[in-house]
């Protein structure tokens, strides 16, 4: 880990500590900030699987919703502790990921895309037709609030979990990006003829780095579901993978910074918007195409750049 | 043979209808510079190409070091102990000079996801022995000053050296250096058939594709001339220069005395 980023992550830690006195413990700025972590967990994965393995993946939302459903299902109809559904959720994912990188990740170019699209429709299908277990369309509720050690987590306690759990899995990603693992992947992404040539097996790191992207987002999914405590189908359609891509390349795919970034403006800026009424959804899509347009590598290069350009003039 | 590193028996190769290498039988004994020369689309890059995995023969087998190449994949290849350079050069350009050497040293280290997440100590030991080696491999290719800039924005020759550096660092026993002195002035020239020399010295037997002859002729023991795919002439430099068949080769059936 290069010493920025231990600065900006102790700073991150410190205004997530200093919240419920910042926030002066509105609920509503709470809720939107664990949100942003969830959101925040699925973009890192996203982001290393995109930026460093060269690889979309269209179906995240299908990972999200197997974290989420096994802590709902677990944990309402065969009452296991929240952590170990938490724990299943994971393993589960994981081994998913890999039935469907395995035999896509062989081939080169977009294969990963479509499938995970296939994927992802498939999940949304599950959840929606077994109804014995998911609730069907109409949902799951009355999943219990997570318990660690005979502690109900709760609130501000809440908060804390997901952002502990969200700067632990981005000091992680950060330390695979800056060695071996992270040249190897960045070396695919330079040149996939060179990195093989050079000992590196190229589907062996996209695969591992799809698999470890189902698991934050099968994560991201438990907390989701203990959180909100009523979850359905809709929020794990198509179309909130496609809003995870856009906060990843909003906020850009050259660093995994980017996608913290990208999604916490994405989960913020529709509540900001909401004011516009009607024009809601035509302001978002106005403000998408100008961050693309003017700032194509992502926001966070975007402001870096506007800093360095003013430094200059001086 | 005993010291024998690389043994190609009736190696084939065709795309559709063109037989890029046609039954090719040769070996490279251990320490040896060996050259391959040929007029363009001889199948000198398809050879090497072959050896290294990045596609599989169509007939014939090779074998490194008693041990049968066929249908093992490029990374495999790499970690048996053959390293090349390309003769387009594919240097990373998202890294760093240094990075890129780094790179090369892939093949003997093991971390994975987890120990380079978690930053375990084994995997903070390797990281500084790659390290150490990359700088090593730099300084021996005189780079260390060019460490830390981009590896695309150096100049063509010297990222030519900065192949090689990172192809030594995973290391080979065997090196394939695919057109090192294309594009290189004389003086760069001369002092790449130096570095080749050294490289020998290290212990790595090295096979070259060039066409600069004055470089190829200087360097080699041993000089295997390919056409269309086939054999035409192998041996010492000096009677390679002299053998009719090469010389109708580079300049036509009609051509004179060169």
């Amino acid at each position: 880990m290069k010493k920025n980023d231990r600065y900006i992550i102790l700073i991150l830690a410190l205004g997530i500590i200093l919240f419920p006195w910042l926030g002066g413990g509105n609920e509503y700025f709470l809720s939107l900030l664990v949100f942003m972590g969830i959101n925040g967990l699925i973009t890192m994965g996203l982001s290393l699987l995109m930026g460093y393995a060269g690889q979309i993946s269209l179906g995240h939302a299908a990972f999200f919703g197997l974290g989420a459903y096994s802590s709902g299902v677990l944990t309402t109809k065969y009452s296991l502790p929240p952590l170990g559904a938490l724990g299943v959720g994971i393993l589960l994912s994981a081994l998913i990921a890999f039935l469907v990188g395995k035999p896509t990740l062989r081939l080169k170019g977009h294969y990963m895309a479509v499938a995970t699209l296939g994927f992802g429709e498939i999940m949304f299908i599950v959840f929606n037709e077994l109804s014995s277990l998911t609730g069907g369309p109409s949902g799951l509720s009355g999943i219990p609030p997570l318990v660690l050690g005979g502690i109900v987590i709760e609130g501000c306690a809440y908060l804390y979990f997901v952002w502990a759990l969200v700067i632990l899995l981005l000091i992680f990603s950060l330390n695979m990006i800056n060695s071996r693992v992270g040249r190897a992947l960045r070396a695919v992404h330079g040149s996939e003829l060179a990195a093989g040539a050079m000992g590196v097996d190229a589907s062996k790191y996209k695969l591992g780095v799809f698999v470890l992207s189902g698991v934050y987002a099968s994560i991201a999914g438990s907390l989701y579901a203990h959180f909100v405590t009523f979850i359905s189908p809709s929020s794990f359609s198509l179309m909130f993978s496609i809003l995870l891509l856009m906060m990843v390349v909003v906020g850009g795919t050259e660093t995994i910074w980017g996608a913290l970034m990208g999604a916490g403006l994405l989960t913020l800026l529709p509540e900001y918007l909401r004011a516009l009424e009607d024009f809601e959804v035509l302001a978002y899509g106005a403000i998408l195409m100008a961050v693309l347009l003017f700032m194509p590598r992502g926001v966070l290069v975007g402001i870096r750049r506007l800093f360095e350009s003013k430094g200059k003039v001086k | 043979m005993e010291n024998e590193v690389l043994r190609v028996d009736g190696l084939g190769k065709s795309f559709g209808g063109l037989r890029a290498i046609d039954s090719l039988n040769f070996s490279v004994t251990s320490g040896q510079i060996k050259s391959i020369i040929g007029p363009n689309g001889a199948g000198k890059t398809t050879l090497f190409n072959l050896i290294t995995g990045i596609f599989p023969p169509t007939e014939g087998t090779f074998q490194f070091a008693g041990r049968i190449l066929n249908g093992l994949q490029s990374h495999d290849i790499a970690r048996l102990g053959v390293s090349r350079t390309f003769q387009n050069l594919e240097l990373f350009p998202n890294m760093n000079a240094l990075e890129n050497v780094m790179l090369g040293c892939h093949t003997q280290t093991s971390a994975g996801i987890f120990q380079a997440g978690l930053r375990l100590p084994a995997m903070r030991r390797e990281e500084k022995r790659s390290r150490q080696k990359a700088w090593e491999e730099l300084r021996f290719m005189e780079l260390e000053s060019k460490a830390l800039l981009g590896a695309t924005s150096l100049p063509l020759g010297e990222q030519k050296l900065l192949e090689i550096a990172r192809a030594l660092a995973t290391q080979p026993r065997l090196l394939l250096l695919d057109e090192p002195a294309a594009g290189l002035n004389i003086r760069e020239t001369e002092k790449l058939s130096e570095t080749i020399r050294r490289i020998r010295e290290r212990g790595i037997t090295v096979m070259l594709v060039e066409h600069d002859m004055s470089l190829v002729m200087g360097i080699s023991d041993e000089v295997l001339v390919l056409n269309y795919g086939k054999k035409i002439a192998e041996g010492l430099p000096r009677d390679i220069q002299k053998n009719p068949e090469v010389i109708s080769a580079y300049l036509g059936e009609e051509g004179e005395d060169a």
